[in-house]
């Protein structure tokens, strides 16, 4: 069974080399050669993740001419990571919340004051 | 950029089921963390929403108890309950939860306790329900504002109407 969009979307975005050619790839186009550039990774190993990049929709590859530089689709990029920080920033509220709650607990050391 | 801090807690979304996986690290030991969910008093003190109180109706945490809670806002109530599957101590809570406004819908939640060096710990919280797009669904509005939101929305047709 194929996964719905947005999980594809999700399971791109939870490698952080991905992550991290997305977040250059919102500063402008690219190429793969300059993609891979800063990282210790082969050219094939890069094209992978550029694939399940692109199949996830977040970025597309035009065919202009010899370069193909990749392209960031931001509007399907936005969207996706819209919904998931809200959500995450709602779990985070919530263990804040449980962090203050855990400071207040005595420990076995002592107790608060 | 949504790459999230390592101290911050983090969202996994599973492509092959419909389950959401959120870690997050806490600096006090695992027995204290694992406390601060099955006492029920600690637990209303930090579950749910900033702006809704949390009351707790029923509470047995056991293997094979439930409990029951209800979050307010003004006249707004909305209520929750599930049964607790597996209760391990300092290690492992398994329960089921629902939200009464959509009792057609169940999520089964692993609550797993990790302990990390320096009494830290490690809490991996997993749900799991029954189509991809209820999961998506809830993660698209956010579990909680999607349910108050959704409450607005209704109360605005009611008054149009």
């Amino acid at each position: 069974m194929a996964p719905d969009p947005l999980s594809r979307v999700f399971s791109a975005l939870a490698d952080p080399l991905r992550r991290d050619m997305v977040a250059r790839l919102a500063s402008g186009d690219a190429t793969v050669n300059e993609l891979a550039a800063p990282y210790d990774v082969t050219l094939q190993a890069v094209s992978k993740h550029l694939k399940v990049l692109q199949e996830a929709g977040l970025v597309s590859r035009t065919r202009e001419a010899q370069r193909r530089p990749v392209h960031l689709e931001a509007e399907v990029f936005e969207l996706m990571t819209t919904w998931i920080e809200r959500y995450r920033r709602e779990a985070e509220q919530r263990y804040r919340r449980l962090d203050d709650v855990l400071r207040s607990m005595p420990h076995e050391e002592g107790r608060p004051s | 950029m949504t790459t999230a801090r390592t101290r911050e807690t983090q969202i996994e979304v599973d492509p092959e089921v419909p389950l959401v996986r959120i870690t997050r690290e806490f600096d006090a030991p695992k027995e204290l963390v694992f406390r601060a969910h099955v006492d029920p008093g600690l637990f209303a003190r930090w579950s749910g929403p900033r702006d809704l109180a949390t009351r707790i109706e029923a509470w047995d945490c056991r293997t094979g108890g439930s409990y029951r809670f209800v979050q307010t806002r003004g006249d707004d109530e909305f209520g929750f309950f599930g049964t607790f599957h597996e209760v391990r101590p300092d290690e492992l809570i398994v329960q089921t939860f629902t939200f009464e406004g959509m009792p057609d819908g169940v999520a089964l939640e692993k609550i797993r306790f990790e302990a990390l060096p320096g009494g830290r710990t490690r809490l991996v919280s997993t749900s799991l329900v029954d189509s991809f797009a209820d999961r998506d669904a809830f993660v698209a509005s956010g579990m909680e504002s999607g349910v108050v939101e959704g409450y607005e929305q209704l109360d605005e047709v009611l008054t149009a109407s």
